[in-house]
Parts: C-alpha cells; sequence; structure tokens
C-alpha cells in the first residue's frame, strides 16, 4: 500500500527554493485532506539545513540525499535517486514543481516508474468520494482547463506551476525525522556531462522579483523603445521590464524577459502590458497579477477580458505621459 | 548521421482566439472550423535544427508522426522542408492516449527503424502542453536526455547542446545515440520551397499499423493511458476591465498614473 503525498523539495544555494515552499503548502493540504504523512524529498550537495527547513515548513518526514555527485542537476543522477526513494517511501502522491529542473525530471521519472503525471498544474485537491487526486492543469496554452487523474498507478504524479500554490509558513517549533539516503551512484557512469553554466546579464530588480513589471509586446515594432520607454519607467518605479514571446522571437530582447507559459510566471503587484494582444499563453505568466494594466490600440484585443485597467491607445504617446506623471506624484 | 525526428499535427495556435473549440463530452480539443491544423510549432523547430545538422555533417533525417490519417498533411509539409522520409503511424486502436501510450508507440516505431545517432523532438506539443512524450520516448529506449534547448550542434561524435534556464543557460555534452528536445529559440524553421513541394507531393508517406510495429495492444490508445481526463472546459473570465478615459493619448497617461496612485499601487 502507497501512503503519504510527497513533494521534490528543490535547494537554491542551500536553502529552500520558493517553489518548494509551495509545494510544502499544496502537499500539506492534501496530506491533511487524505490523513496522511507529509514526506518530502531533498537532492543535492550540503543540504542538511534545507532538509530541516521542509520539516519546519511542513513535512513529517524528509528524505535526504546528500552526495558530491547531487550537486549539480542531471536528468539522469536524479532521476535514478527520485526513483530510489520512491520505492523506499512509497507514496500515493509525488508533487514536483514546474522548474528549469522539474520540468526535465518529472517526466523522465514518471516513465521510470511506469506511472502517470499531469504536467503544469495550477489547482490540486482530493475527491472526497474516491480519495483520488484531482489535478487541474491550463490545455492549449490556458485556452481551456482539464481536470487529470490518475487510477491505476501509483504514486499519481504532478508537476505544479510556480506561484499558484500558497507557500508553507515557516513554524521553527515543528518536529520531523530526517532519512538520509544512501546515494551509491558512480559519477563516472553518468551518460551527460555539464560543461558550464552560462548566466544572462542581469541588472536591477529580477523579473520574477518585481513588484511592477511594465512589458511590451509585438507592437513595439522593435527594441528600441524597450530601451527607451519602457525600461527609464519602470527604473523609476522600482520595477522591470518584461515582454512577450513575439518580441523574443523577433529577437529584440533576450528570452530571459519572456513572461508566459513557456517564459516566466511571475505574479507582481503591478503588471503593465503595452503593445500585447493578450493570448492565453501569455496570461498564463501575468494572470496571477493582483493589478493587471492593459495599453493597447484596439479596443477590441483580448487582453482587455484580462485587464483590471485598460487605456485605448498607441503605448508610444501613453508611456512617456505616464511616466512623466508617475515623476511629478513620486516627488510628493 | 541518422537524425529521427518525432511531430505532431496540432489545431493551429495563431488561429483567432474566438474559434478555438473544445468537445467537453469527449474531452478533446478540436480543430477550429475554416483553420487547417498545423505541424506544432516546436516540431518545427526540431525539424529545421535537423535539417541545419544534416547541412552540417551529412546524413538522414526521418519524420515520425502518430495520428489521424489526416496527418499526413503535416508529414507533407515536413518533406517539404527537407525531411528525407516521412512515416506514418496510425491505427484505429491509437486514438485517444495519452503521454504514456504515445510515447509508446513512438518508441516502438524508432526500434523498428533500427538505425538512429539523434532523436529530436519539439519540446511541447502546444495542444495538451504537456511535454512528457520525449522523455519517455528516451525512458523506453534507455537513451540519455535533455529537455528544452536553445541549440544543438554535433562535434566529433558527441552532441552539445544549450539548455534553457532561468537565468542563462547549460552547456551539456551527450554520447550518441541521444534524444534532445528543440525550445523556439534555437532557430526559425525555415519555408519549404516550390522545389520541395513539389519533391514532397511525389514521395510516399508509408502508415505503419499495430500490427507491423508489433505494439501490445494494451499499451497503446486509451486503454494503454494511465492518465484520464475527468473534466475539459473553457474558462471565462469577468470583462470587468475600467476603462481610462481621455481625449488624448497623453491625458490618458496621465489620468492612469493619477488612477494607480489614489489606488495606492504606485
Ligand atoms: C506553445 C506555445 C507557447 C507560447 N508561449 C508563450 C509565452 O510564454 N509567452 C508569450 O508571450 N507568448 C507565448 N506564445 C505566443 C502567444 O500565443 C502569442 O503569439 C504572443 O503572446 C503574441 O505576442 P504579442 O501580444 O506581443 O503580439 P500580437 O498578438 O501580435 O499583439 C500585438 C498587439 O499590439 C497592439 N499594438 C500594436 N501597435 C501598438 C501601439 N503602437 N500601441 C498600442 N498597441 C499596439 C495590437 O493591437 C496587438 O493587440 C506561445 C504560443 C504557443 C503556441
Amino acid at each position: 500500500m502507497t501512503q503519504g503525498v510527497m513533494v521534490f523539495a528543490e535547494t537554491t544555494g542551500g536553502t529552500l527554493a520558493s517553489i518548494a515552499k509551495e509545494l510544502l503548502g499544496a502537499g500539506r493540504k492534501l496530506a491533511d485532506a487524505l490523513g496522511e504523512p507529509l514526506l518530502a524529498a531533498v537532492l543535492g550537495h550540503g543540504v542538511q539545513e534545507a532538509a530541516q527547513e521542509a520539516v519546519y515548513h511542513g513535512a513529517d518526514t524528509v528524505y535526504v540525499a546528500d552526495a558530491p555527485v547531487l550537486e549539480t542537476y542531471q536528468t539522469a543522477s536524479y532521476t535514478a535517486v527520485m526513483a530510489q526513494i520512491v520505492a523506499q517511501a512509497q507514496p500515493s502522491i509525488l508533487l514536483i514543481g514546474m522548474s528549469d529542473n522539474g520540468r526535465d525530471l518529472a517526466p523522465r521519472l514518471a516513465f521510470r516508474l511506469g506511472t502517470g503525471l499531469a504536467s503544469d498544474c495550477v489547482d490540486l485537491a482530493i475527491n472526497p468520494e474516491t480519495k483520488l487526486l484531482e489535478a487541474t492543469r491550463p490545455v492549449s496554452g490556458g485556452n481551456a482547463m482539464a481536470t487529470v487523474v490518475i487510477e491505476k498507478t501509483r504514486p499519481q504524479m504532478a508537476t505544479v506551476r510556480a506561484k499558484t500554490m500558497e507557500p508553507a509558513v515557516r513554524d521553527p517549533s515543528r518536529q520531523g525525522t530526517l532519512v538520509p539516503v544512501e546515494v551509491t551512484l558512480d559519477p563516472a557512469t553518468l551518460p551527460a556531462r555539464v560543461i558550464e553554466r552560462v548566466k544572462a546579464k542581469a541588472e536591477g530588480v529580477r523579473l520574477e522579483d518585481a513588484e511592477i513589471v511594465i512589458a511590451g509586446g509585438r507592437g513595439l515594432k522593435g527594441p528600441e523603445d524597450f530601451y527607451a520607454l519602457l525600461e527609464p519607467c519602470a527604473k523609476l518605479l522600482g520595477g522591470a521590464v518584461g515582454a512577450s514571446r513575439a518580441a523574443v522571437d523577433e529577437g529584440w530582447v533576450p528570452t530571459q524577459m519572456q513572461i508566459g507559459l513557456t517564459g516566466k510566471i511571475i505574479s507582481p503587484k503591478l503588471y503593465i502590458a503595452c503593445a500585447i494582444s493578450g493570448a492565453a499563453q501569455h496570461m498564463a505568466g501575468c494572470g496571477y497579477a493582483k493589478t493587471i494594466v492593459a495599453i493597447n490600440r484596439d479596443p477590441d484585443a483580448p487582453i482587455f477580458q484580462r485587464a483590471h485597467l485598460g487605456v485605448v491607445g498607441d503605448y508610444k504617446k501613453v508611456i512617456p505621459a505616464f511616466h512623466k506623471k508617475c515623476e511629478e506624484l513620486l516627488k510628493k | 548521421m541518422d537524425i529521427i525526428v518525432t511531430i505532431k499535427q496540432v489545431p493551429d495556435p495563431e488561429a483567432p482566439k474566438e474559434s478555438f473549440r473544445i468537445d467537453e463530452e469527449a474531452k478533446r480539443i478540436l480543430n477550429p472550423a475554416n483553420v487547417d491544423p498545423v505541424i506544432n510549432g516546436y516540431d518545427e523547430n526540431a525539424i529545421e535544427a535537423a535539417l541545419q545538422l544534416k547541412e552540417a555533417v551529412g546524413g538522414k533525417v526521418t519524420a515520425l508522426c502518430m495520428g489521424e490519417e489526416s496527418a499526413t498533411r503535416a508529414l507533407k509539409q515536413a518533406l517539404a522542408m527537407g525531411v528525407d522520409e516521412a512515416i506514418l503511424l496510425h491505427d484505429p486502436a491509437f486514438a485517444d492516449a495519452d503521454a504514456t501510450a504515445t510515447a509508446y508507440v513512438l518508441a516502438a516505431a524508432i526500434r523498428k527503424l533500427g538505425k538512429y545517432d539523434l532523436i529530436l523532438c519539439g519540446r511541447q506539443a502546444s495542444d495538451w502542453d504537456q511535454a512528457q512524450v520525449p522523455s519517455g520516448i528516451a525512458e523506453y529506449l534507455d537513451l540519455p536526455s535533455v529537455t528544452a534547448v536553445q541549440k544543438v550542434e554535433v562535434r566529433d561524435g558527441t552532441v552539445r547542446v544549450e539548455r534553457i534556464l532561468e537565468d542563462g543557460y547549460e552547456v551539456i555534452e551527450l554520447p550518441m545515440p541521444c534524444l534532445v528536445t528543440v525550445s523556439n529559440e534555437a532557430n526559425r524553421p525555415r519555408y519549404p520551397t516550390l522545389k520541395g513541394i513539389m519533391a514532397a507531393g511525389k514521395k510516399q508517406i508509408p502508415v505503419w499499423n499495430a500490427a507491423a510495429l508489433e505494439v501490445d495492444p494494451a499499451r497503446v490508445g486509451r486503454a494503454g493511458s494511465l492518465t484520464r481526463v475527468v473534466k475539459l472546459y473553457i474558462p471565462r473570465f469577468e470583462g470587468s476591465c475600467e476603462f481610462i478615459e481621455g481625449e488624448t493619448p497623453e491625458e490618458m497617461g496621465e489620468k492612469l498614473a493619477l488612477r494607480l496612485r489614489e489606488l495606492k499601487i504606485i
């Protein structure tokens, strides 16, 4: 019999990643609904402290695989160790974050375990009668929603979209068990080799962390206005600049600036979309913003169905006037 | 070098938003009326990557597609782009396959082809957005895999890729044979030339069914699926946008700032 809800708790720089806290928050709710324990798997090198943090964030038992070979993510090593942990712990549900590594790991692991996987979910619930996990996920970029169940195999696996789950609250008085996992992998047997990691140039506020984001789309018609209009305005407001995929595909801005289904998922206080039509795949990345402002020439642009405030007009004229007024207001 | 590209035919994601249709009863995403289906965008990137590799180091590119008979359309287009051979994997028993059942059939077809150094797939399909099938193929064939790359090269018998990360990218080397999934950052897919279209018109597209692939009937289509969609619906959003009024765009820009200030957002 399988039992328990397990989350793959990722770490960054030795501490729990924000996606891990979100998974622990969501996993705790599912575990409580089932009356089962919450388990976590922490993989890496030098991750004992992060494992203890997982307890503080709600895990009852944490499986810790701490070994030099797990220092950097690799499909083969992480899949093997996670498969080993699942065999040992026998969870009924396994949640993985839709992060750089999670999105690569989850499908490979699901096939290794011979179980089903619901990708990129935004809502998770336990059916009160069947006790099955009901995982709801956007499909066709968000034009439709599908609720998926995994009936025959265990664990029921789901990857979870960033920023869609309430993060667990840290409680340092919480008690839990750490279970060390023996890692016998020989690095020499790993097929792939990570040669280097290249960081994209980054200045100012990180797009994922920014409270205010101003984004540009195909209507900007070139890279110029990103730097001449949007960036100064974002700077003034202490925010960051983003883009639609159309602007990235045109080569106007780097891919790290892309917001959406296959770009960054952001949930700022304020999102200002300039000359972006509002395709479902774009809104997948910014739909969780508290306030969405759309500036678009076309009054029928779909983005106005999702925006809280709208300006029908040319961003080239709207933004400079907006910028000037903000400057005035911020001086006061 | 023998390269296999897997492709899927999908409803055109660029079709007008209003034309998007689903069958809630059958839990299917439908093709919008009057808009032709297309090769999944990322699969076009995979085809382009394959063709560029072939141009660089020589070899042969084979496209595989599991789908309805109408999916020969996608394979014809792949041939027109310059793919050497195209095979349709079709059997009524393959219908309503999830990622598990799809990867099983594609892996069976790749085994039947026998000779391959590199398998390229799109990073995900734009209809169900699962991003699972490629990893499944790799697992069934016991191949190393890397997903979502922005560059793929072959050097001295090894494959070198750049895997996209949130804050940059990672350079990874893989031995052959291996499987790589391609993202849109990798290239701009070429348009078929007239010559390519003519040549594609003359090529035969073999159809391999369950018997030809010698697959286990319990592992294909709906029977072989491990996930089941219990509900499919179109989300509705409350259209409650407050429009900023004004005579000129400049005036609206100023009023927007004032309104955001009033709401204590800036
Ligand atoms: C599988 C898949 C994944 C995808 N992932 C993403 C993703 O992660 N992120 C993403 O953004 N997209 C993604 N897309 C693409 C998405 O479907 C849209 O094609 C894209 O978002 C469109 O970008 P856009 O709004 O900038 O361009 P368009 O749709 O061309 O819209 C441009 C808008 O600008 C307006 N405009 C033009 N000039 C002006 C002006 N001077 N002033 C004001 N308004 C003006 C026009 O009225 C129009 O509404 C994905 C697509 C697929 C199929």
